[in-house]
């Protein structure tokens, strides 16, 4: 298949967050982010303060995964998944694809304790460690679908779950695919939320 | 008003609503179970102001607005009818300059030319699913939802154009780009619907249906163009576009494919004389939630299975069906995207009146011979066709087409049948049309359809066997993800095999859909199959922790199918695995 390699060299988000500021909000978008993503405060690994909507997720095509800095289950595996579907993105991570991984273990996973994760993995701009309120960790969790039906599993930090989320605020595509497929298979994926005028028709 | 102040006004609303409507006695809604002394509905799947579940997506899933149950007919879907030419004409190859979406070539379009040609269009539709409810922007096939009814024959080959004129705009759901999948016929893969050959908006596919039976390249079928005992009945065509099927066919891309033969005739005085014409309905069964102003809710985030309060037949909440006093065929089709049936006849004035009524298929295909039941079960995407008898009735009275299977979650049924009237009524059928001739034959005197293809595992080229797992909130299968550029396995052309799948998944259930040629069940657990279950099959139900071996020949054509879970949500979590038909197969025995 030709469309995951043209996702690296292809071109700009037509929704500058300046456009969207003046547009009619749309309803759809709305209800969206008013059942998903709660505009709660998470911290990066870089120390800054952001808003999980206006600052995360509006106006962007976006990945999110969850882990901790200390998982020796999944998340080693989807990390370094990670670490090549960005290597495979190129320039668009950061500029109109951004990616980020929340932490399940919040009261460890400080914004330091992050960045040196970040660090080890060589990650680059674009792909963002978040940490917050335990409170609003777990507001996430559920809100992001990334609870389990088992209580027993649910409760056990350790079976959290490996999905990715991919969407496209804007356009309101939304869907999932596993953080252990194979790099390639996940940037495909991405690519099938990625503007209109980038989509590549198959031939 | 706080929210239970709330939900008890609107149970009352709602009950005001149906009775007002005459729809019901309010003695009958308490036979039925759907009031309680008190006078309010019962607060359960269908028809209530039942509390909010959160199954701890944080929001709850949201409660649908009361609806009138019965109070609009049951919709039949129109027949497709073909066109003289289209243009560009059919071609060979891919179309790719005339825009056509297609990457292969047509595998037998010369070997089978068509002898009809349809254009069907992708295309944003307003439609009302209740008058209750406002329009709903669905998608559909030929503005209409479920999509029209298409009659094909053996021996006649046919192509269908699909034209994709969806808009990005997806009004908070769904993918534009889409790939239609006809399940099951015997159809090249590129005409298949592979999950993977969506087109884009603006393109079209020639999807080429050869009609023809399996086997027909095998020398010892060559006088009857393949396997008699192969013949299929009763398709569906539904959206298959990898990670978002679900959403697309929750949005409406879904309908009947019905195949006739010199047997199964479509006229019920020749060949099976099975019930024909008008007295031969399809009835797609559906479940769906609506947000606070009436419109269709899609949970985007869920992974588990997404379970509907309303409950749809051909596109209308609980309608009613007039019928005659005599034998119908029901093409039975649960559509998804998560819920289970077991469907029972049920006596409102009279509850524990066992009424039995005749399976004559399994997965759309003809059994051995019709079974006397008093219920069927369908898992996602399996189609059941049953005769009911309307003549047994006193004319004027009604019987309710009643699903009392329990399920609560994602997860599959609890196991757990409910008592008459406990359940949900989706249809109603009144027995107040005059007497008409019935010219079908009774089904207890039907001594045989077609015989089973012989199943011979001992033959098998390969024994291939399949965990289907969740780890780490990630359906797979042998611990892997859906890929469509890897292809799991080889299976050589025109050989047989058998598959053992296996339900790991702890408390889950699925139905999982093999594409391509029909399975039959050697032992479900070790044990024989159940009655119902000799049959030539596309889907196998897997329920808690089972071992289901399963025998196949794959047979005439090369090219890429996949296996998946055909509960619509597990399929768009990469619980799915593509294989190949090759001429030459491999023999990994745990793809």
């Amino acid at each position: 298949m030709k469309r995951r390699s043209l996702l690296t060299v292809l071109g700009m988000s037509p929704f500058s967050a300046g456009m969207m500021a003046r547009e009619v909000p749309d309803p759809q978008r709305e209800a969206i982010r008013a059942r998903y993503f709660p505009d709660v405060v998470l911290h990066t690994h870089e120390g800054k303060k952001v808003r999980l909507y206006r600052d995360l997720i509006q106006d962007k095509i976006v990945m999110i995964n969850f882990m901790y800095a200390h998982c020796d289950g999944v998340c080693p595996g989807i990390t370094a998944n990670l670490v090549k579907v960005q290597r495979l993105l190129g320039d668009r991570v950061g500029r109109d694809i951004f990616m980020y991984s929340l932490s399940l273990k919040p009261e460890q996973d400080t914004p330091k304790v992050l960045k040196e994760y970040a660090q080890m993995h060589g990650v680059r701009r674009g792909w963002t460690f978040l940490t917050g309120h335990p409170k609003d960790v777990e507001l996430l969790r559920r809100k992001l679908g990334a609870r389990n039906l088992d209580p027993v599993l649910d409760a056990d930090t350790s079976q959290h779950t490996g999905i990715i989320r991919y969407g496209n605020e804007p356009m309101r595509w939304w869907a999932a695919c596993a953080g252990l497929s194979r790099p390639s298979w996940i940037v495909e994926s991405v690519s099938w939320v990625d503007w209109p005028q980038n989509r590549v028709k198959p031939g | 008003m706080n929210q239970h102040e709330r939900r008890i006004w609107s149970a009352a609303k709602n009950r005001r609503e149906l009775i007002s409507a005459g729809l019901s006695s309010r003695r009958d809604l308490a036979k039925l179970g759907l009031l309680t002394a008190a006078g309010f509905l019962v607060p359960k799947d269908g028809l209530s102001a039942r509390s909010p579940k959160d199954h701890g997506t944080g929001g709850g899933q949201p409660v649908s607005a009361p609806t009138r149950s019965f109070i609009e007919p049951l919709p039949i879907m129109p027949v497709k009818q073909p066109v003289a030419s289209l243009n560009p004409a059919p071609t060979v190859n891919p179309n790719t300059g005339a825009g056509e979406g297609r990457t292969r070539a047509h595998q037998a379009l010369t070997l089978f030319p068509p002898r009809k040609l349809y254009q069907v269009t992708q295309q944003p539709a307003q439609i009302s699913l209740s008058p209750d409810l406002p329009l709903q922007s669905m998608w559909s096939f030929d503005g209409m939802v479920p999509g029209p009814t298409y009659v094909a024959r053996y021996g006649e080959p046919i192509l269908v154009r699909n034209v994709n004129n969806l808009p990005n705009n997806n009004g908070g759901f769904g993918n534009n780009s889409v790939t239609t999948h006809l399940h099951n016929n015997h159809t090249p893969s590129e005409s298949d619907g592979f999950p993977c050959d969506f087109f884009q908006s603006g393109q079209f596919y020639d999807q080429h249906y050869p009609c023809a039976l399996a086997g027909f390249t095998d020398p010892q079928f060559q006088a009857t163009q393949g396997d008699p005992r192969e013949a299929l009945s009763t398709l569906w065509y539904h959206d298959h576009r990898v990670d978002f099927t679900s959403q697309n066919v929750y949005k409406g891309l879904a309908g009947f494919f019905l195949l006739f033969n010199n047997q199964d005739t479509g006229d019920e005085t020749t060949g099976f004389r099975l019930p024909s014409g008008q007295f031969d309905v399809p009835l797609v069964f559906n479940d769906k939630l609506f947000d606070q102003n009436g419109q269709l809710f899609f949970d985007l985030f869920n992974t588990d299975g997404i379970l509907g309060d309303k409950f749809l037949v051909n596109g209308k909440i609980q309608p009613f069906f007039q019928v005659h006093p005599r034998r119908y065929r029901f093409r039975l089709l649960s559509g998804g995207p998560s819920r289970w049936y077991q469907f029972f006849l049920t006596d409102p004035t009279n509850l524990s009146k066992t009424i039995p009524f005749w399976q004559i298929s399994n997965d759309g295909n003809l059994l051995p011979k019709p079974i006397q039941v008093t219920s069927t079960e369908l898992a996602i995407a399996e189609r059941m066709d049953v005769i009911v008898d309307f003549s047994q009735f006193t004319p004027g009275t009604s019987v309710f087409l009643e699903n009392r299977l329990e399920q609560t979650d994602g997860r599959g049924p609890t196991g757990n049948v409910l008592a008459a009237g406990q359940g949900t009524s989706v249809l109603r059928f009144d027995i107040v049309l005059p007497p008409v001739a019935d010219n079908s034959k009774d089904p207890a005197t039907i001594a045989k359809f077609y015989d089973l293809p012989p199943v011979t595992p001992n033959q098998a080229r390969v024994t291939r066997t399949f965990q289907f797992e969740r780890g780490n909130g990630m359906w797979q299968i042998n611990g892997q993800f859906m890929d469509c550029n890897t292809s799991r396995f080889q299976v050589q052309q025109n050989t047989s095999e058998v598959w053992i799948l296996q339900n790991s998944s702890g408390g889950w259930m699925h139905p999982i859909h093999i594409h391509f040629e029909e399975h039959q069940i050697v032992s479900r657990n070790g044990q024989p199959p159940q009655l119902f279950e000799r049959s030539r099959k596309d889907v196998v139900e897997l329920h808690h922790n089972d071992q289901v071996m399963l025998f196949f020949r794959f047979r005439d054509f090369l090219g890429r199918h996949p296996m998946h879970c055909h509960n619509l949500v597990h399929e768009d979590h990469s619980m799915m695995l593509r294989w190949d038909i090759a001429p030459t197969g491999d023999t990994n025995p745990n793809p």
